[in-house]
């Protein structure tokens, strides 16, 4: 799946988006998140608090226990400031 | 139910314009705009640089703007919002809501700015007066309140 980053959660990390494919057993938002969590030191620093990042599934808000089977598109990004 | 016009674009729009489109339709007794400008923070700014999600950032708005639709007898919607770098003093986002009485422009323009604060895939950095960029603008408390009003 594709996964995209905004704002200081991009910064973080260092990527705008990138294709993973994590293992069969992560099948939520926030397995996702713990996963990610796991592949270095920016992604912990990015994803360090779960709490504070937002997830989008195929460009629709997600709940942290949001199912990510069959999703091509998942974005992680901090709680929205436009307007 | 009418269909709103939702734009995300980099440049300025023309409120003038935008109202004149609205004006055109049948029934309207009402026309509200909401401009939302980039303030200085008391001179300390002197500009916003705003990131978006390009194509959820869209969606996202016309999915509030169907929603206010839908509630309020509604001629027209329009929301034009901006990205990339705002100069303090520029215009930031516009809404435009129609409709034969005041009660639902009024209501629906605040609806849909309540919502589109909250959930519109929008980020904003600081760019200080006088000094390289800076931290990013972080989401208000106030701002998730006003949203929670309108599910009650």
């Amino acid at each position: 799946m594709k996964v995209l980053y905004f704002a200081w959660v991009r910064e973080r990390i260092g990527l705008t988006e990138e294709e993973v494919e994590p293992p069969a057993s992560v099948t939520t938002t926030a397995e996702l998140v713990a996963w990610l969590k796991t592949r270095g030191p920016e992604y912990e620093h990015a994803l360090a608090e779960p709490a504070a990042v937002r997830i989008a599934l195929d460009r629709v808000h997600a709940a942290a226990d949001a199912s990510i089977v069959g999703a091509s598109e998942v974005a992680i990004f901090p709680p929205m400031t436009g307007g | 139910m009418i269909a709103p016009t939702v734009r995300v674009q980099a440049g300025a729009f023309d409120i003038a314009a935008e109202v004149a489109i609205l004006r055109a339709a049948t029934g309207v007794g009402a026309i509200v705009t909401f401009t939302g400008v980039c303030r200085d923070e008391g001179g300390r700014l002197a500009a916003l640089e705003l990131e978006h999600y390009p194509g959820m950032a869209e969606a996202e708005i016309a999915r509030i703007s169907a929603e206010a639709a839908g509630r309020w007898p509604l001629t027209g919607v329009t929301v034009v919002h901006r990205h990339g770098k705002i100069a303090v003093g520029e215009d930031i986002v516009l809404v435009v809501t129609a409709s034969s009485h005041r009660d639902a422009a009024f209501e629906a323009a605040r609806f849909i700015m309540d919502f589109l604060k909250t959930n519109a895939p929008f980020w904003k950095k600081e760019h200080p007066a006088g000094a390289p960029a800076g931290d990013w603008v972080e989401a208000r408390e106030a701002d998730d309140k006003a949203t929670e009003r309108w599910r009650r």
